[in-house]
């Protein structure tokens, strides 16, 4: 079975949600755009306050290549634009728009579906550019600027990540189960933008059902050969690095990215997303988020649109079974602990848990005993015993030395340790530190 | 929603083991061993074992309470700082050179230099080596298994020479390897049984709690270095399986030579660690003023645990012997 070297084996959680079809939830009366849910610049509105808007139309444009468009996912009125919390714990400037409770579509949708192999590699990036699609994993990268590698770059592999290695999250599984077809058309214009004749889907082996669903489906799918690659159920399985050495036996050089050795991977969600805007015409207005964790009454998958608050969404699924401590967007590995629910969907929201103080309780720190777990499971082969040390002492000479840029900062290391050392967290807090101190250096 | 809930880094999920588990796993890995010796040398043993391992205990808690450090003898280090150093005791030691023993263990070895994780060297191998420079008639006289001993008292008990002093001396009359793996013979409480530690040390792989690098590279070195040069008939005819089966390498392969704090944490070191080991334990039983080498191979390699980390460090992930790969 393919897989990378270290990891570890948290447990999967997945059981709650996993055979749980999707389901549509109604958007709220208000939603909340903010102006940035991806990695670049933010958007710049392009409506005002007062504006009626219809579902799927544009209302900010990118600020920028490296930078992402966004569209309104319900048909009503603008009521303005100002600052809201953001899920990162941030007041940003949000596009506020009141839904009429129509849903009407903007004209477009109605038109007959393209066919994209008649269009052109330039002509699929634009729609998938113009449809404001994000890595939907969590990274939230423009995917138009991923599919965009220098002109040098010869690309061998198109692979779409399904590992979903984190535990608790079933979205990307309920994709693969439901909407194998749009998944597979997403992956066919990849291939076809990079006129590559086989492409790939990587899938854990927790997920077998899903493996055979997509084997049967790529088997039936006319006019693309598409491989289904099983991985070895461990995390961080669908981090990209990790993934591209699974499936390709390629390593990415420190510091490269995967064009750079002939690889683009991307997220089940954002791939059954390219379908939709390219042959469908359909921006991106809705995504797939599960509810779990054991604070959460009932855990499902929920296709929710973008900009829904998620007190909205906990709200409507029936609340909580116990008291919750801890709020999570993403999963427990590397998602992120939220300050307040009155916080909206945005594109890279995969998960929202909920996990009772039982569950979000951490042990104290002790010494480390120099175990040398962290060592073992490192997917990137660096020591975090010895830089959660020179984190500590803000020892930024020693931390260059031990290639602190080199971390995905995955938290396996944490996640083993038995003295419950907080190894990524130092290393995150850290990192912010020398970023600082190199711009003041600057 | 007036709660205040917790906000923090992730990840927000880990690995139910922790230290105490770790330890815990130590000490049922020990027992068989300290039961072989309570077989072999009678109730004794028990007793030494049990006033190194309070005297441990003891000696953490006042030393943290005399400081005002947070008491952490929960964790269970002196628990199985204090069996390991009874392990490393002839069954005849005074009760009150145990005492002695245990202090420099925890206090001196351990405490002095910070405590938990911050010791240079095993804290149980420290004080063995202490106790024989002080008391070396005490620590080297080791009763024949099946001599009644008092449970308490002063021993007067005959001393009988170890395997591995027969061997040096090439005696006519050598213990049987099955004694040999069974235990039936002279030497510390803890470390005659053969059979014991392997049970304990096959424990500590499949609970994972070591791996089986050190101990691997450590037996084959000291096999192969007798073999070679341990033989009194010339090169090639050392009887390396007597050589393994005596004094304290199994219990130091499987236990000193694998503790985390003071052995390298990196993967290669620690074959390195193992190797190194084993070669000054064959000098020491070969060519040394001592007939057994295994503590002081360990001590010494100890040392150079801080070098051998540095220069071992894992090669970082999307590099080949230092050059970056595509």
């Amino acid at each position: 079975m393919k897989t990378f070297h270290g990891g570890v084996h948290p447990h999967g959680h997945k059981d709650a949600t996993a055979e749980k079809p999707i389901v549509t939830l109604a958007p709220p009366k208000e939603l909340i755009f903010p102006l940035s849910q991806h990695i670049g610049a933010p958007a710049v509105p392009c409506v005002q306050a007062g504006d009626a808007v219809l579902m799927g139309q544009k209302i900010a444009e990118a600020g920028g290549f490296v930078s992402a468009t966004l569209h309104s996912s319900v048909s009503g009125t603008v009521k303005g634009i100002e600052k809201r919390m953001h899920p990162n714990g941030t007041l940003t400037d949000c596009i506020i728009i009141e839904n009429d409770g129509l849903d009407t579509p903007i004209p477009e949708v109605s038109l007959p579906e393209r066919d994209f192999r008649k269009l052109s590699p330039k002509e699929c990036i634009d729609l998938v550019q113009e449809a404001g699609i994000v890595g939907m994993g969590g990274a939230g990268f423009p995917t138009h600027v991923k599919l965009s590698p220098p002109p040098e770059a010869t690309i061998d592999y198109v692979i779409v990540n399904g590992a979903e290695c984190e535990p608790y999250l079933t979205s990307d599984y309920r994709v693969m189960l439901e909407n194998s077809q749009e998944l597979l058309t997403g992956l066919a214009i990849m291939m076809h933008i990079f006129d590559l004749s086989v492409g790939y889907i990587a899938i854990e082996d927790n997920k077998p059902k899903a493996i055979e669903a997509m084997k049967k489906a790529a088997a039936e799918f006319s006019g693309a050969e598409i491989r289904i690659v099983p991985l070895k159920t461990k995390y961080p399985q669908g981090s990209e690095k990790q993934l591209i050495n699974a499936v390709t036996g390629r390593k990415l050089k420190p510091g490269a990215l995967p064009w750079q050795a002939g690889c683009i991977v991307s997220n089940i969600d954002t791939v059954a997303s390219i379908a939709r805007a390219v042959v469908k015409h359909q921006p991106v207005i809705r995504r797939i988020v599960t509810l779990g964790g054991d604070a959460m009454k009932n855990p499902l998958n929920y296709s929710v649109r973008i900009g829904t608050p998620f007190s909205y969404i906990v709200e409507q699924s029936g609340g909580f079974a116990q008291p919750p401590k801890k709020f999570l967007m993403g999963g427990p590995m590397m998602g992120l602990a939220l300050s307040s629910l009155d916080v909206p969907t945005i594109k890279s929201s995969s998960a929202i848990l909920a996990l009772s103080e039982s569950s979000a309780k951490f042990e104290e720190e002790s010494p480390c005993v120099r175990c040398a777990k962290c060592l073992y499971v490192c997917p990137m082969n660096l020591q975090p015993n010895l830089l959660d040390k020179a984190a500590r002492n803000n020892d930024f000479e020693a931390l260059e030395k031990l290639h602190i840029s080199d971390c995905i900062e995955c938290g396996s290391c944490a996640y083993i340790c038995p003295a419950k050392r907080r190894q990524v967290q130092q290393i995150r807090v850290v990192k912010g530190k020398l970023r600082n101190a190199k711009a003041k250096g600057n | 929603m007036e709660e205040k809930w917790i906000v923090s880094h992730p990840p927000h999920v880990a690995t139910k083991d922790n230290l105490s588990r770790i330890m815990l796993h130590v000490v049922i890995a020990l027992l068989p061993a300290v039961l072989a010796g309570c077989l072999v040398f009678g109730l004794r043993a028990l007793i030494v074992t049990l006033t190194c391992v309070i005297s441990c205990v003891v000696f953490e808690a006042l030393w943290q309470k005399l400081l005002k450090k947070p008491v952490t003898v929960s964790d269970l280090s002196a628990v199985v700082t204090g069996i390991l150093l009874a392990c490393n005791l002839p069954v005849s030691i005074p009760l009150w050179m145990a005492v002695i023993g245990s202090f420099f263990a925890i206090i001196v070895v351990k405490q002095f230099f910070g405590g938990l994780g911050h010791n240079f060297m095993n804290p149980a191998l420290g004080a063995r080596a202490f106790l024989l420079a002080s008391w070396a008639l005490a620590m080297t006289s080791f009763p024949a298994p099946g001599t009644s001993l008092p449970l308490f008292g002063s021993v007067d008990a005959v001393s009988a020479a170890t395997p591995l002093a027969l061997y040096a001396e090439n005696a006519e009359q050598l213990p049987t390897y099955l004694n040999l793996f069974l235990g039936n013979i002279g030497g510390c409480i803890g470390e005659t049984s053969a059979l014991a530690i392997l049970i304990g040390g096959i424990y500590l792989l499949i609970t994972k709690v070591i791996r089986l690098r050190v101990p691997v590279c450590f037996l084959a070195t000291v096999a192969l270095g007798t073999w070679i040069f341990g033989g009194h008939e010339g090169w090639f005819t050392g009887d390396w399986l007597y050589q393994l089966l005596s004094g304290g390498l199994m219990l130091g392969a499987f236990f000193m030579a694998t503790d985390y704090t003071t052995t390298p944490f990196t993967p290669k070191g620690q074959i390195y660690f193992g190797i190194g080991c084993g070669i000054i334990t064959v000098l020491i039983r070969l060519w040394g003023g001592y007939p057994e080498g295994t503590s002081y191979a360990i001590l010494l390699m100890n040392i150079v645990t801080p070098l051998i980390d540095k220069a071992t460090a894992p090669r970082r992930y999307g590099t080949k012997f230092g050059k970056e790969v595509a």
